[in-house]
């Protein structure tokens, strides 16, 4: 072998490939879509919706209850609202109760599921019992109860779910971590006197990565799922914040007439989901990792 | 002898995780910001009045005192007094529990009747469009959020096409209280009412429905990854290299083991059943623990709030330790392993 760097081809190369593989995988590519779409809606909104006074506390009962057309594409609320602003500011929520859920659960989960699987012993007994306690629990109960005990805010169910998410995290790393410490290179890093931060963050936590990406994906669907189900029981954020299980609880009232007040904003929760999952499914594919749920 | 010590094990696993469950849940109760006794007499109760209640209910006693007379309660079934109703919790959850076991038992039978054929479909047609409908299937019903299949259905089969009521668990003016299990669909059999069972599993039906399509979807796609990954196994190819037939080589010999992970998962699921129960149970106004839990939480009822995720959470426990000694049973190598991964 010749001493030239190959190193910065190799990666661009790899990382040519990477979207090579990506864009044939049509799953993926809708699912990136729908969530980059989502997003730049929730940033633009109050640029881009046609009835930006409608975010707030609007009466207008000349135009309540009316069906969807080129005005109003979603049709209007019981207080004469245009919903498809609206479900628009309320991507707002649901993206940032993911974003909030996940920036605080994801990092706690992973370092301490590589804590347990490397160190294993007392380490792991305590992580791993709490995470097995956790799981015990049904999610979306805890996050009723702590709404309901605490002032039923955004925030708080927020910080209910991600005192419970991080334990599916936890789980995922620490059975990578375990498979990734029985390999020869940790052997090697351990042997050479590596120090244990060196082993645990340079070692192994990028090869615990990509897992952790598709899960991270996947559940923010299901984030956004659980904090819809919240504010359709009514702890989700205060009215008049526009927000979409909100909007469809309160447009149930008026079915089967009225149908496009909740059926339209419970189609863009579902495909503000289905986003997120095509997207974690399409990366699964392309980083190769089984047995990510 | 194994099966004992697996079994040993495994019970004192989940005691452990019983008490830690009282522990969290104890602690998000008392640590919480409020007075309960002030909240349940409201703002214009004296200051004794509310003392006399604190004491009455041992709010004025140190935290671990307090957690331990809760567990002694727990022990004997007693999970307190309502705050707000002033009955026992204990006595709501009897009158209301068995509604929802109903409906989740239901709900878990409808998903497997539905779920494992789609799943061993989808494998055996792997890649072609069996396959990929099922997979849909499975993506859709995982991303569906569970108040919006619940209208739907509610819209489409009660307003529309009005062939099966909406709300309640049974229609007015019938004259049957739920005894000795407070499940309808066994009460009416055991009590020799066919009448009434009918009414009640046309009033089951469509909550039922709504609540099993996401557990559906997860069987289908766990059947389905696990029929595949048996259909690789030396002894199905030496099956077929046989000329056994191919539905016996399907059902006998592939099924059969490939049924193990979706009976694990059913047991996770029955956590998001539960919660998806509250939602399910509202819309359609049947009036289970979740029913109740709702409005425990609406008004604030901490005592009730408590009773209903320990008891969701015993379930729970209870259903997985079933379930794995299930597995045990059939699969020798847990056993040995000890615990699922």
């Amino acid at each position: 072998m010749s001493d030239l760097d190959l190193r910065e081809p190799a990666a661009l190369s790899n990382a040519w490939q990477n979207w090579y593989r990506f864009s044939r995988n049509p799953t993926a590519v809708i699912g990136a879509l729908i969530v980059l779409v989502a997003v730049a809606l929730a940033v633009l909104a109050p640029w881009i919706v046609p009835y930006p006074a409608d975010a707030g506390a609007v009466v207008d009962f000349q135009h309540r209850h009316l069906p969807p057309s080129w005005e109003h594409w979603f049709g209007t609320d019981n207080t004469g609202r245009d919903n498809f602003t609206r479900s628009i500011y309320g991507l707002r929520v649901s993206l940032a109760l993911a974003g909030v859920v996940l920036v605080i659960a994801v990092p706690v989960g992973t370092v301490l599921g590589i804590l347990a699987g490397y160190f294993g012993g007392w380490t792991e007994i305590v992580i791993m019992r709490l995470t097995d306690i956790a799981l015990a629990i049904p999610p979306l109960v805890v996050a009723l109860a702590v709404a309901a005990v605490l002032e039923p805010t955004l925030l708080n169910s927020m910080l209910a779910l991600a005192s419970l998410w991080w334990t599916w995290h936890a789980r995922l790393v620490y059975s990578v971590t375990r498979q990734i410490r029985a390999q020869e290179y940790i052997e090697a890093a351990e042997t050479l006197g590596a120090s244990k931060l060196h082993i645990l963050f340079r070692e192994i936590l990028p090869n615990v990565i990509s897992p952790v990406a598709v899960k991270t994906s996947l559940d923010a669907g299901f984030v956004i799922l659980i904090g819809a189900a919240l504010s359709y029981l009514g702890l989700g954020v205060r009215p008049p914040t526009p927000d979409l299980g909100t909007m469809v609880a309160n447009g149930a009232n008026f079915l089967p007439d009225y149908w496009w007040e909740s059926m339209l904003p419970a189609t863009v929760i579902l495909v503000l989901a289905l986003g997120f999952n095509l997207l974690g499914d399409g990366l699964r594919d392309l980083f190769d990792v089984e047995d990510v749920r | 002898m194994e099966f004992a010590a697996f079994l040993a094990r495994r019970l004192a696993w989940s005691v452990l995780v019983l008490v830690g469950l009282s522990i969290v849940i104890f602690t998000i109760a008392r640590v919480m910001p409020g007075d309960p006794a002030r909240m349940a007499l409201g703002p214009r109760a004296s200051v004794e009045q509310v003392e006399q209640l604190k004491s009455e209910l041992g709010l004025d006693r140190p935290f671990v005192e307090q957690y331990l007379s809760y567990v002694s309660g727990l022990v004997r079934g007693d999970l307190g007094k309502s705050l707000l109703t002033r009955r026992s919790v204990s006595d709501d959850m009897r009158a209301s529990f068995p509604a929802t076991l109903e409906l989740v038992l239901v709900t878990i039978l409808f998903a497997f009747a539905v779920g494992v054929p789609l799943g061993v479909i989808a494998a055996n047609w792997k890649d072609r469009w069996p396959d990929n409908a099922v997979r849909g299937v499975a993506i859709f019903s995982a991303v569906m959020p569970a108040f919006f299949i619940a209208l739907l259905l509610q819209v489409l089969a009660g307003y529309v096409l009005q062939i099966l009521p909406t709300t309640g668990r049974l229609p007015r003016g019938i004259d049957f209280t739920a005894s000795p299990t407070g499940m309808l669909l066994v009460d009416s059999l055991v009590r020799g009412r066919p009448d009434v069972f009918l009414e009640a599993l046309r009033h089951l039906l469509l909550p039922a429905l709504a609540l099993s399509l996401a557990t559906m979807g997860q069987v289908a796609r766990i059947t389905r990854a696990s029929m595949i990954d048996v259909s690789r196994q030396d002894y199905i190819e030496a099956a077929r290299a046989f000329g056994i037939p191919e539905r016996l080589r399907l059902f006998k010999y592939q099924l059969r083991p490939a049924f193990v992970p979706p009976l694990t998962i059913a047991g996770l699921e029955f956590a998001s059943l539960i919660g998806n129960a509250f939602v399910v149970e509202l819309i359609f106004s049947f009036d289970g623990m979740a029913a109740y839990g709702v409005r425990a939480i609406q008004q604030k009822d901490l005592n009730a709030i408590m009773g209903v995720v320990m008891v969701s959470g015993v379930f729970f426990v209870l259903v997985n330790l079933a379930i794995d000694l299930a597995v045990g049973l059939v699969d020798p190598r847990v056993r040995i392993r000890g615990a699922r991964a």
